[in-house]
Protein backbone atom coordinates (compact mmCIF):
# COMPACT_ATOMS: atom_id res chain seq x y z
CA UNK A 1 0.00 0.00 0.00
CA UNK A 2 1.62 3.33 -0.74
CA UNK A 3 3.31 5.21 1.93
CA UNK A 4 0.84 7.84 1.94
CA UNK A 5 -2.32 5.45 3.32
CA UNK A 6 0.04 3.76 5.84
CA UNK A 7 1.22 7.75 6.55
CA UNK A 8 -2.47 8.32 7.27
CA UNK A 9 -2.96 5.64 9.44
CA UNK A 10 0.14 6.47 11.55
CA UNK A 11 -0.80 10.38 11.57
CA UNK A 12 -4.51 9.36 12.51
CA UNK A 13 -3.45 7.00 15.58
CA UNK A 14 -0.59 9.82 16.96
CA UNK A 15 -2.88 13.08 16.45
CA UNK A 16 -5.91 10.85 18.10
CA UNK A 17 -4.09 8.54 21.16
CA UNK A 18 -0.85 9.57 21.11
CA UNK A 19 2.62 8.53 20.31
CA UNK A 20 2.88 5.72 22.89
CA UNK A 21 -0.18 4.25 21.27
CA UNK A 22 1.61 3.93 18.22
CA UNK A 23 4.72 2.53 19.45
CA UNK A 24 2.51 -0.08 20.62
CA UNK A 25 0.62 -0.60 18.07
CA UNK A 26 3.81 -0.75 15.69
CA UNK A 27 5.24 -3.04 18.45
CA UNK A 28 2.62 -5.46 18.31
CA UNK A 29 2.48 -5.14 14.78
CA UNK A 30 6.44 -6.16 14.31
CA UNK A 31 7.23 -3.09 12.25
CA UNK A 32 10.72 -2.63 11.92
CA UNK A 33 10.87 0.60 11.87
CA UNK A 34 9.37 4.26 13.65
CA UNK A 35 7.89 5.59 10.73
CA UNK A 36 5.83 5.49 7.61
CA UNK A 37 7.27 7.31 4.88
CA UNK A 38 4.59 8.86 2.77
CA UNK A 39 6.75 8.70 -0.65
CA UNK A 40 7.76 5.19 -0.22
CA UNK A 41 5.42 1.74 -0.91
CA UNK A 42 5.00 -0.96 1.58
CA UNK A 43 3.19 -4.44 1.39
CA UNK A 44 -0.50 -4.20 2.26
CA UNK A 45 0.57 -7.03 4.86
CA UNK A 46 2.08 -4.42 7.00
CA UNK A 47 -0.75 -2.31 6.54
CA UNK A 48 -2.92 -4.65 7.81
CA UNK A 49 -1.29 -5.31 10.33
CA UNK A 50 -0.65 -2.00 11.86
CA UNK A 51 -4.64 -1.65 11.27
CA UNK A 52 -5.24 -5.04 13.71
CA UNK A 53 -3.05 -3.97 15.93
CA UNK A 54 -4.40 -0.78 16.82
CA UNK A 55 -8.20 -2.40 16.55
CA UNK A 56 -6.66 -4.93 19.11
CA UNK A 57 -5.06 -2.30 21.67
CA UNK A 58 -7.73 0.36 21.52
CA UNK A 59 -10.32 -2.22 22.13
CA UNK A 60 -12.47 -0.50 19.04
CA UNK A 61 -13.99 -1.89 15.77
CA UNK A 62 -12.18 -1.73 12.55
CA UNK A 63 -15.40 0.16 11.14
CA UNK A 64 -15.63 2.67 14.06
CA UNK A 65 -11.24 3.17 13.61
CA UNK A 66 -12.13 3.19 9.78
CA UNK A 67 -14.39 6.13 10.21
CA UNK A 68 -12.77 8.08 12.63
CA UNK A 69 -9.89 7.87 10.26
CA UNK A 70 -12.50 9.45 7.80
CA UNK A 71 -13.40 12.19 9.54
CA UNK A 72 -9.94 12.64 10.52
CA UNK A 73 -8.66 13.05 6.87
CA UNK A 74 -10.75 16.08 6.40
CA UNK A 75 -10.73 17.81 9.68
CA UNK A 76 -7.42 17.56 11.09
CA UNK A 77 -5.36 21.03 11.05
CA UNK A 78 -2.37 19.91 9.76
CA UNK A 79 -4.50 18.44 6.75
CA UNK A 80 -5.82 21.68 5.80
CA UNK A 81 -3.98 21.02 1.74
CA UNK A 82 -6.07 17.67 1.79
CA UNK A 83 -9.38 18.84 2.74
CA UNK A 84 -8.49 21.96 -0.15
CA UNK A 85 -7.84 19.42 -2.65
CA UNK A 86 -11.40 17.94 -1.54
CA UNK A 87 -13.13 20.83 -2.08
CA UNK A 88 -11.49 21.82 -5.63
CA UNK A 89 -14.41 18.78 -6.31
CA UNK A 90 -17.70 20.64 -5.86
CA UNK A 91 -19.10 24.03 -5.24
CA UNK A 92 -21.90 22.37 -2.75
CA UNK A 93 -21.54 19.37 -1.18
CA UNK A 94 -24.41 17.73 -4.04
CA UNK A 95 -21.77 18.58 -6.65
CA UNK A 96 -19.17 17.20 -4.25
CA UNK A 97 -21.27 13.60 -4.42
CA UNK A 98 -21.94 14.21 -8.34
CA UNK A 99 -18.67 14.46 -8.55
CA UNK A 100 -17.31 11.25 -6.33
CA UNK A 101 -16.90 9.24 -9.34
CA UNK A 102 -13.70 11.56 -10.66
CA UNK A 103 -12.22 11.29 -7.04
CA UNK A 104 -10.22 8.44 -8.10
CA UNK A 105 -8.69 10.28 -11.14
CA UNK A 106 -8.20 13.73 -9.05
CA UNK A 107 -6.29 11.41 -6.45
CA UNK A 108 -4.21 10.03 -9.38
CA UNK A 109 -3.62 13.36 -10.59
CA UNK A 110 -2.38 14.42 -7.34
CA UNK A 111 -0.36 10.99 -6.40
CA UNK A 112 0.24 9.39 -9.72
CA UNK A 113 0.68 5.93 -8.25
CA UNK A 114 -1.63 6.70 -5.28
CA UNK A 115 -4.25 3.52 -5.24
CA UNK A 116 -7.76 5.04 -5.20
CA UNK A 117 -10.49 3.84 -4.48
CA UNK A 118 -13.43 2.88 -7.10
CA UNK A 119 -16.50 4.34 -6.89
CA UNK A 120 -20.02 4.65 -8.30
CA UNK A 121 -22.72 7.19 -7.30
CA UNK A 122 -26.43 5.74 -8.07
CA UNK A 123 -29.27 8.46 -7.14
CA UNK A 124 -32.31 6.76 -5.99
CA UNK A 125 -34.18 10.09 -5.32
CA UNK A 126 -33.78 13.76 -5.45
CA UNK A 127 -31.82 13.76 -1.97
CA UNK A 128 -30.68 9.93 -1.54
CA UNK A 129 -28.01 8.17 -2.87
CA UNK A 130 -26.21 4.77 -2.93
CA UNK A 131 -22.55 4.79 -3.07
CA UNK A 132 -20.79 1.42 -4.02
CA UNK A 133 -16.79 0.99 -3.69
CA UNK A 134 -13.92 -0.60 -4.47
CA UNK A 135 -10.63 -0.87 -3.03
CA UNK A 136 -7.58 -2.87 -2.72
CA UNK A 137 -8.17 -3.09 0.99
CA UNK A 138 -11.12 -3.65 2.69
CA UNK A 139 -12.66 -1.09 4.92
CA UNK A 140 -13.09 1.70 2.27
CA UNK A 141 -16.84 2.37 3.10
CA UNK A 142 -16.46 3.22 6.72
CA UNK A 143 -13.20 5.18 5.74
CA UNK A 144 -15.58 7.31 3.40
CA UNK A 145 -18.43 7.38 5.66
CA UNK A 146 -16.48 9.38 7.58
CA UNK A 147 -14.34 11.55 5.13
CA UNK A 148 -18.20 12.66 3.87
CA UNK A 149 -19.74 12.87 7.36
CA UNK A 150 -16.81 15.61 7.91
CA UNK A 151 -17.22 16.88 4.23
CA UNK A 152 -21.05 17.11 4.70
CA UNK A 153 -20.28 19.39 8.19
CA UNK A 154 -17.29 21.37 5.89
CA UNK A 155 -19.87 22.70 3.47
CA UNK A 156 -22.45 23.28 5.90
CA UNK A 157 -24.79 20.40 4.30
CA UNK A 158 -27.07 17.95 6.53
CA UNK A 159 -26.63 14.70 5.21
CA UNK A 160 -27.50 11.50 7.11
CA UNK A 161 -24.92 8.25 6.43
CA UNK A 162 -25.05 4.48 6.70
CA UNK A 163 -23.37 1.31 5.85
CA UNK A 164 -25.12 -0.29 3.48
CA UNK A 165 -23.44 -3.59 2.88
CA UNK A 166 -21.06 -5.23 0.94
CA UNK A 167 -21.73 -6.72 -2.07
CA UNK A 168 -19.21 -9.09 -3.71
CA UNK A 169 -16.56 -7.20 -2.56
CA UNK A 170 -18.02 -3.99 -3.34
CA UNK A 171 -19.00 -1.79 0.09
CA UNK A 172 -21.82 0.03 0.05
CA UNK A 173 -23.06 3.41 1.36
CA UNK A 174 -26.20 5.24 1.78
CA UNK A 175 -26.30 9.03 1.76
CA UNK A 176 -29.60 10.77 2.36
CA UNK A 177 -29.62 14.77 2.25
CA UNK A 178 -31.51 16.37 4.37
CA UNK A 179 -30.55 20.09 3.46
CA UNK A 180 -27.79 21.58 1.73
CA UNK A 181 -27.65 24.86 3.89
CA UNK A 182 -28.00 23.90 7.10
CA UNK A 183 -25.17 25.85 8.43
CA UNK A 184 -22.48 28.31 7.70
CA UNK A 185 -19.88 25.40 7.11
CA UNK A 186 -16.26 26.15 6.63
CA UNK A 187 -14.73 28.41 4.21
CA UNK A 188 -13.21 27.54 0.83
CA UNK A 189 -11.15 30.55 -0.74
CA UNK A 190 -9.66 29.08 -3.97
CA UNK A 191 -7.56 31.59 -4.39
CA UNK A 192 -5.21 30.63 -1.32
CA UNK A 193 -2.60 28.75 -2.50
CA UNK A 194 -1.16 26.11 -0.06
CA UNK A 195 2.21 27.30 1.07
CA UNK B 1 -27.99 50.53 -37.71
CA UNK B 2 -31.28 51.23 -36.76
CA UNK B 3 -32.07 53.23 -33.34
CA UNK B 4 -32.51 49.71 -31.39
CA UNK B 5 -29.68 48.53 -29.80
CA UNK B 6 -28.42 45.01 -30.84
CA UNK B 7 -29.78 42.15 -28.96
CA UNK B 8 -27.91 38.65 -29.05
CA UNK B 9 -30.89 36.86 -29.41
CA UNK B 10 -31.94 38.65 -32.48
CA UNK B 11 -27.69 38.17 -33.73
CA UNK B 12 -27.03 35.01 -32.75
CA UNK B 13 -30.06 33.45 -32.03
CA UNK B 14 -29.12 33.09 -28.04
CA UNK B 15 -30.16 34.51 -24.82
CA UNK B 16 -27.27 37.15 -22.48
CA UNK B 17 -27.91 34.42 -19.95
CA UNK B 18 -27.11 30.93 -22.15
CA UNK B 19 -23.65 33.14 -23.12
CA UNK B 20 -22.69 33.95 -19.19
CA UNK B 21 -23.58 29.96 -18.65
CA UNK B 22 -21.28 28.91 -21.80
CA UNK B 23 -18.75 31.72 -21.60
CA UNK B 24 -18.76 33.90 -18.42
CA UNK B 25 -15.44 35.38 -19.34
CA UNK B 26 -16.60 36.80 -22.50
CA UNK B 27 -17.23 40.48 -23.76
CA UNK B 28 -19.45 41.68 -26.61
CA UNK B 29 -18.71 44.88 -28.18
CA UNK B 30 -20.84 46.86 -30.68
CA UNK B 31 -18.81 48.08 -33.73
CA UNK B 32 -18.34 51.32 -31.75
CA UNK B 33 -16.24 49.57 -29.06
CA UNK B 34 -18.88 49.58 -26.57
CA UNK B 35 -19.88 46.67 -24.34
CA UNK B 36 -22.86 45.33 -24.97
CA UNK B 37 -22.77 42.91 -22.57
CA UNK B 38 -20.29 41.02 -20.42
CA UNK B 39 -20.10 37.74 -18.76
CA UNK B 40 -20.32 37.50 -14.82
CA UNK B 41 -16.61 36.48 -14.24
CA UNK B 42 -15.56 38.93 -16.37
CA UNK B 43 -17.38 41.61 -14.60
CA UNK B 44 -16.50 40.67 -11.41
CA UNK B 45 -12.57 40.95 -12.26
CA UNK B 46 -13.46 44.23 -13.52
CA UNK B 47 -14.56 45.59 -10.78
CA UNK B 48 -16.22 48.73 -12.13
CA UNK B 49 -19.94 47.26 -11.52
CA UNK B 50 -22.13 47.13 -14.76
CA UNK B 51 -19.97 47.00 -17.83
CA UNK B 52 -22.34 47.91 -20.48
CA UNK B 53 -21.85 50.68 -22.51
CA UNK B 54 -18.10 51.31 -21.36
CA UNK B 55 -15.16 51.48 -24.20
CA UNK B 56 -13.89 48.17 -24.44
CA UNK B 57 -10.35 49.16 -24.70
CA UNK B 58 -10.76 51.43 -21.38
CA UNK B 59 -11.36 47.87 -19.40
CA UNK B 60 -9.18 45.58 -21.77
CA UNK B 61 -5.29 46.60 -22.89
CA UNK B 62 -4.91 44.04 -26.35
CA UNK B 63 -1.08 43.13 -26.84
CA UNK B 64 -0.50 40.03 -28.72
CA UNK B 65 -0.06 39.15 -31.69
CA UNK B 66 0.05 42.71 -31.37
CA UNK B 67 -0.76 46.17 -29.81
CA UNK B 68 -4.47 47.19 -30.94
CA UNK B 69 -7.00 50.21 -30.09
CA UNK B 70 -9.65 50.02 -32.22
CA UNK B 71 -12.62 48.00 -33.25
CA UNK B 72 -11.68 47.77 -37.10
CA UNK B 73 -8.00 46.52 -36.04
CA UNK B 74 -9.16 44.07 -33.44
CA UNK B 75 -11.37 43.15 -35.63
CA UNK B 76 -9.15 41.67 -37.76
CA UNK B 77 -7.24 39.34 -35.32
CA UNK B 78 -10.67 37.29 -35.27
CA UNK B 79 -9.75 33.29 -34.80
CA UNK B 80 -6.28 34.49 -33.58
CA UNK B 81 -4.65 33.67 -29.78
CA UNK B 82 -5.03 37.09 -28.20
CA UNK B 83 -2.94 38.16 -25.38
CA UNK B 84 -4.73 40.68 -23.47
CA UNK B 85 -5.12 42.06 -19.67
CA UNK B 86 -7.35 44.36 -17.83
CA UNK B 87 -6.11 47.64 -17.17
CA UNK B 88 -6.65 47.44 -13.77
CA UNK B 89 -4.73 44.49 -13.38
CA UNK B 90 -1.44 44.84 -16.24
CA UNK B 91 0.29 41.84 -14.50
CA UNK B 92 -1.68 39.20 -14.92
CA UNK B 93 -1.85 38.39 -18.51
CA UNK B 94 -5.06 37.05 -20.08
CA UNK B 95 -6.07 34.80 -23.22
CA UNK B 96 -8.38 35.35 -25.59
CA UNK B 97 -10.17 34.24 -28.59
CA UNK B 98 -12.78 37.06 -30.73
CA UNK B 99 -15.14 36.27 -33.32
CA UNK B 100 -17.24 39.02 -35.50
CA UNK B 101 -20.84 38.94 -35.56
CA UNK B 102 -23.07 39.21 -38.69
CA UNK B 103 -23.82 42.00 -40.34
CA UNK B 104 -21.51 44.56 -38.79
CA UNK B 105 -22.50 44.16 -35.13
CA UNK B 106 -19.48 43.91 -33.39
CA UNK B 107 -17.70 41.25 -31.93
CA UNK B 108 -17.71 38.61 -29.35
CA UNK B 109 -14.56 38.13 -27.42
CA UNK B 110 -14.06 35.25 -24.70
CA UNK B 111 -11.02 35.35 -22.17
CA UNK B 112 -9.98 33.13 -19.83
CA UNK B 113 -6.76 33.46 -17.16
CA UNK B 114 -3.50 32.52 -18.55
CA UNK B 115 -0.31 30.86 -17.16
CA UNK B 116 -0.89 33.00 -13.68
CA UNK B 117 -4.15 31.86 -12.91
CA UNK B 118 -3.26 31.33 -9.48
CA UNK B 119 -2.54 34.43 -8.98
CA UNK B 120 -5.12 35.63 -10.75
CA UNK B 121 -8.19 33.71 -8.67
CA UNK B 122 -6.61 35.00 -5.46
CA UNK B 123 -6.36 38.54 -6.83
CA UNK B 124 -9.92 38.44 -7.87
CA UNK B 125 -11.28 35.98 -4.80
CA UNK B 126 -12.79 33.56 -7.75
CA UNK B 127 -14.66 31.05 -6.62
CA UNK B 128 -15.68 27.24 -7.88
CA UNK B 129 -18.93 28.82 -9.45
CA UNK B 130 -17.19 31.72 -11.32
CA UNK B 131 -15.81 28.83 -13.91
CA UNK B 132 -17.48 27.09 -16.89
CA UNK B 133 -17.76 23.83 -16.05
CA UNK B 134 -15.55 22.95 -19.09
CA UNK B 135 -13.05 25.22 -18.04
CA UNK B 136 -10.16 23.37 -16.40
CA UNK B 137 -8.56 26.70 -14.79
CA UNK B 138 -10.07 24.81 -11.70
CA UNK B 139 -8.37 21.68 -11.76
CA UNK B 140 -4.94 23.60 -12.70
CA UNK B 141 -5.28 25.08 -9.78
CA UNK B 142 -5.86 21.43 -8.02
CA UNK B 143 -3.49 20.29 -9.53
CA UNK B 144 -0.69 23.24 -8.71
CA UNK B 145 -1.82 22.90 -5.10
CA UNK B 146 -1.17 19.37 -5.31
CA UNK B 147 2.13 19.70 -6.45
CA UNK B 148 3.08 21.66 -4.17
CA UNK B 149 2.07 19.57 -1.12
CA UNK B 150 3.88 16.77 -2.65
CA UNK B 151 6.86 18.35 -3.36
CA UNK B 152 6.82 19.59 0.29
CA UNK B 153 6.96 15.85 1.01
CA UNK B 154 9.70 14.75 -1.53
CA UNK B 155 11.54 17.39 -0.23
CA UNK B 156 11.15 16.80 3.33
CA UNK B 157 12.08 12.95 2.58
CA UNK B 158 14.95 13.92 0.63
CA UNK B 159 16.12 16.01 3.36
CA UNK B 160 15.90 13.09 6.42
CA UNK B 161 17.41 10.75 4.02
CA UNK B 162 19.98 12.96 3.04
CA UNK B 163 21.25 13.15 6.63
CA UNK B 164 20.64 9.88 7.35
CA UNK B 165 23.25 9.09 4.96
CA UNK B 166 25.48 11.46 6.14
CA UNK B 167 25.30 9.86 9.39
CA UNK B 168 25.78 6.77 8.09
CA UNK B 169 28.74 7.86 6.25
CA UNK B 170 30.44 9.35 9.47
CA UNK B 171 29.67 6.17 11.25
CA UNK B 172 31.05 4.24 8.72
CA UNK B 173 34.25 5.78 7.99
CA UNK B 174 35.51 6.36 11.72
CA UNK B 175 36.20 4.99 14.84
CA UNK B 176 33.94 5.80 17.87
CA UNK B 177 36.25 5.49 20.58
CA UNK B 178 39.48 7.24 18.96
CA UNK B 179 37.42 9.65 16.93
CA UNK B 180 40.05 9.28 14.55
CA UNK B 181 39.09 6.86 10.88
CA UNK B 182 38.60 3.65 10.96
CA UNK B 183 40.40 1.03 8.78
CA UNK B 184 37.54 1.44 5.77
CA UNK B 185 38.46 5.04 5.85
CA UNK B 186 42.54 5.05 5.94
CA UNK B 187 42.52 2.72 3.56
CA UNK B 188 40.76 5.04 0.87
CA UNK B 189 42.76 7.91 2.43
CA UNK B 190 46.18 6.10 1.72
CA UNK B 191 44.53 4.28 -2.00
CA UNK B 192 43.73 7.65 -3.17
CA UNK B 193 47.29 9.31 -1.86
CA UNK B 194 48.77 6.37 -4.09
CA UNK B 195 46.56 7.21 -7.02
CA UNK B 196 47.99 10.79 -7.34
CA UNK B 197 51.26 10.55 -8.95
CA UNK B 198 51.90 14.47 -7.25
CA UNK B 199 51.42 13.13 -3.93
CA UNK B 200 54.32 12.05 -1.77
CA UNK B 201 53.45 10.97 1.80
CA UNK B 202 54.85 8.39 4.56
CA UNK B 203 53.33 6.04 6.24
CA UNK B 204 53.75 5.28 10.16
CA UNK B 205 51.77 1.70 11.59
CA UNK B 206 52.21 2.34 15.05
CA UNK B 207 51.33 -0.89 17.62
CA UNK B 208 50.49 0.22 21.67
CA UNK B 209 53.37 -1.92 23.54
CA UNK B 210 52.25 -3.13 27.05
CA UNK B 211 48.38 -2.53 26.30
CA UNK B 212 47.61 -5.76 26.52
CA UNK B 213 49.18 -5.71 30.65
CA UNK B 214 46.75 -2.63 30.84
CA UNK B 215 43.78 -4.16 29.89
CA UNK B 216 44.18 -7.61 31.91
CA UNK B 217 45.30 -5.75 35.43
CA UNK B 218 42.60 -2.44 35.04
CA UNK B 219 40.32 -4.04 32.98
CA UNK B 220 38.66 -2.51 29.18
CA UNK B 221 37.77 0.68 30.73
CA UNK B 222 41.27 1.53 31.63
CA UNK B 223 42.45 -0.21 27.76
CA UNK B 224 39.74 2.20 26.58
CA UNK B 225 40.90 5.32 28.28
CA UNK B 226 44.35 4.34 27.29
CA UNK B 227 43.04 4.24 23.28
CA UNK B 228 41.05 7.38 23.69
CA UNK B 229 44.58 9.63 24.73
CA UNK B 230 46.19 8.35 21.90
CA UNK B 231 43.28 9.15 19.72
CA UNK B 232 43.89 12.48 21.58
CA UNK B 233 47.65 12.49 21.17
CA UNK B 234 47.41 11.78 17.17
CA UNK B 235 44.93 14.33 16.71
CA UNK B 236 46.60 16.74 18.21
CA UNK B 237 50.25 16.18 17.41
CA UNK B 238 49.74 16.24 13.76
CA UNK B 239 48.91 19.11 11.30
CA UNK B 240 45.02 19.33 10.21
CA UNK B 241 46.00 17.59 6.23
CA UNK B 242 47.73 14.46 7.86
CA UNK B 243 45.31 11.71 8.91
CA UNK B 244 45.72 9.22 11.48
CA UNK B 245 43.23 5.87 12.14
CA UNK B 246 42.51 3.35 14.70
CA UNK B 247 43.01 0.08 12.30
CA UNK B 248 42.64 -2.32 15.15
CA UNK B 249 42.40 -2.63 18.15
CA UNK B 250 45.82 -1.70 19.45
CA UNK B 251 47.17 -0.56 16.13
CA UNK B 252 47.19 2.84 14.31
CA UNK B 253 48.13 4.06 10.93
CA UNK B 254 49.18 7.83 10.10
CA UNK B 255 49.89 8.87 6.58
CA UNK B 256 51.91 12.11 6.40
CA UNK B 257 50.94 14.11 3.62
CA UNK B 258 54.00 16.10 1.54
CA UNK B 259 56.07 14.11 4.03
CA UNK B 260 58.26 11.52 2.30
CA UNK B 261 61.26 12.45 4.44
CA UNK B 262 63.03 9.92 6.77
CA UNK B 263 64.68 12.15 8.61
CA UNK B 264 61.06 14.01 9.23
CA UNK B 265 58.88 11.23 9.57
CA UNK B 266 61.52 9.56 12.24
CA UNK B 267 61.00 12.89 13.57
CA UNK B 268 57.34 12.56 14.22
CA UNK B 269 57.44 8.74 15.33
CA UNK B 270 59.62 9.63 18.26
CA UNK B 271 57.61 12.25 19.16
CA UNK B 272 54.75 10.34 19.53
CA UNK B 273 56.44 7.71 20.73
CA UNK B 274 56.99 9.88 23.51
CA UNK B 275 53.94 11.30 24.12
CA UNK B 276 52.47 7.76 24.01
CA UNK B 277 54.95 6.97 26.92
CA UNK B 278 53.35 9.66 29.32
CA UNK B 279 51.75 7.79 31.75
CA UNK B 280 47.83 7.76 32.07
CA UNK B 281 45.88 8.21 35.25
CA UNK B 282 42.98 5.96 35.81
CA UNK B 283 40.78 5.44 38.71
CA UNK B 284 43.87 6.19 40.77
CA UNK B 285 46.77 4.12 39.18
CA UNK B 286 48.71 5.17 36.25
CA UNK B 287 48.88 3.05 32.90
CA UNK B 288 52.62 3.03 31.03
CA UNK B 289 52.62 1.98 27.76
CA UNK B 290 54.82 2.62 24.79
CA UNK B 291 54.70 2.36 21.25
CA UNK B 292 56.56 0.46 18.34
CA UNK B 293 56.23 2.28 14.92
CA UNK B 294 56.91 1.01 11.10
CA UNK B 295 57.72 3.45 8.66
CA UNK B 296 57.74 3.24 4.73
CA UNK B 297 57.46 6.54 2.55
CA UNK B 298 55.79 6.46 -1.32
CA UNK B 299 59.17 7.17 -2.46
CA UNK B 300 60.82 4.62 -1.06
CA UNK B 301 59.27 3.04 -4.36
CA UNK B 302 60.73 3.16 -7.84
CA UNK B 303 57.08 2.68 -9.42
CA UNK B 304 54.20 3.13 -7.22
CA UNK B 305 53.05 0.43 -5.30
CA UNK B 306 49.21 -1.22 -4.15
CA UNK B 307 47.96 -0.29 -1.45
CA UNK B 308 48.53 -4.00 0.00
CA UNK B 309 52.06 -3.51 -0.59
CA UNK B 310 52.48 -0.31 1.35
CA UNK B 311 50.70 -1.33 3.99
CA UNK B 312 53.09 -4.97 4.08
CA UNK B 313 56.03 -3.13 4.24
CA UNK B 314 54.82 -0.70 7.40
CA UNK B 315 54.23 -4.03 8.96
CA UNK B 316 57.06 -5.42 8.34
CA UNK B 317 59.25 -2.30 9.63
CA UNK B 318 56.95 -2.50 12.83
CA UNK B 319 57.50 -5.64 13.44
CA UNK B 320 61.73 -5.19 13.05
CA UNK B 321 60.87 -2.46 15.24
CA UNK B 322 59.37 -4.71 17.85
CA UNK B 323 62.27 -7.56 17.45
CA UNK B 324 64.68 -4.41 18.67
CA UNK B 325 63.20 -4.23 22.03
CA UNK B 326 59.39 -1.52 21.72
CA UNK B 327 59.36 1.81 22.07
CA UNK B 328 61.20 2.40 18.88
CA UNK B 329 60.43 2.90 15.27
CA UNK B 330 62.13 1.35 12.17
CA UNK B 331 61.96 2.30 8.73
CA UNK B 332 61.20 0.12 5.89
CA UNK B 333 64.19 -1.29 3.49
CA UNK B 334 66.50 -0.61 6.80
CA UNK B 335 69.08 -3.65 6.77
CA UNK B 336 68.61 -4.25 10.32
CA UNK B 337 66.22 -2.33 13.30
CA UNK B 338 68.30 0.28 14.91
CA UNK B 339 67.98 -1.08 18.50
CA UNK B 340 69.65 2.01 20.46
CA UNK B 341 66.83 4.73 18.78
CA UNK B 342 64.70 4.77 21.62
CA UNK B 343 62.46 7.27 21.05
CA UNK B 344 62.30 8.16 25.09
CA UNK B 345 66.42 9.10 24.36
CA UNK B 346 64.80 12.20 22.51
CA UNK B 347 64.91 15.68 24.44
CA UNK B 348 61.60 17.02 25.13
CA UNK B 349 60.09 18.64 22.44
CA UNK B 350 62.58 17.42 19.28
CA UNK B 351 65.15 14.74 18.70
CA UNK B 352 68.30 14.46 18.87
CA UNK B 353 70.66 14.29 16.28
CA UNK B 354 72.61 11.82 17.93
CA UNK B 355 69.50 9.53 17.67
CA UNK B 356 68.73 10.93 13.96
CA UNK B 357 71.74 10.43 12.41
CA UNK B 358 72.07 6.75 11.25
CA UNK B 359 68.39 6.93 10.13
CA UNK B 360 69.11 9.66 7.84
CA UNK B 361 72.25 8.42 6.64
CA UNK B 362 70.65 4.59 5.86
CA UNK B 363 70.66 4.95 2.00
CA UNK B 364 67.20 5.23 0.53
CA UNK B 365 67.10 1.15 -1.35
CA UNK B 366 64.63 2.93 -4.03
CA UNK B 367 62.00 0.00 -3.19
CA UNK B 368 63.28 -3.40 -2.42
Amino acid sequence: MHGMVNRALQGFLVATYGADVWAEVRGQAGLPFADFEAMLDYPDEMTLACFGAACHVLHKHPNVLLEDLGTWLVTDTHLEPLRRLMRFSGASFLDFLHSLEELGDRGRLAVPDLDMPQIELDQIDPASFRIRARWSLPGIAPILMGCLRALADDYGALAFLRLDGIDRGVECLHVQLLDTAFSEGRSFDLGRVAS
Amino acid sequence: MTGLPPSLSRVIGLSGGALDVLMPMHVWADPDGRVVQAGPTLTKMARRGDLTGLPLFRILEFRRPARVDGVQALMALAGQRLGLALRDAPDLPLRGALTTLPEGTGLILDISLGLSFARAVAEFGLTLNDFSPCDQTVELLYLHEANTSTMALSRHLSRRLEAARAEAEAQALSDPLTGLANRRAMDAEIARCLDDPGQDFGLLHIDLDRFKQVNDTLGHAAGDAVLARVGAILRHQLRHTDVAGRVGGDEFLVLLRDCPDRAEMAAVAARLIAAIEEPVPFEGHLCRISASIGLAASIDYNQRPGLDRVLADTDAALYAAKRGGRGRYAAHGEPEPAPRRRAGDAAPGGFTRRCLDPLVSTPNTGGD
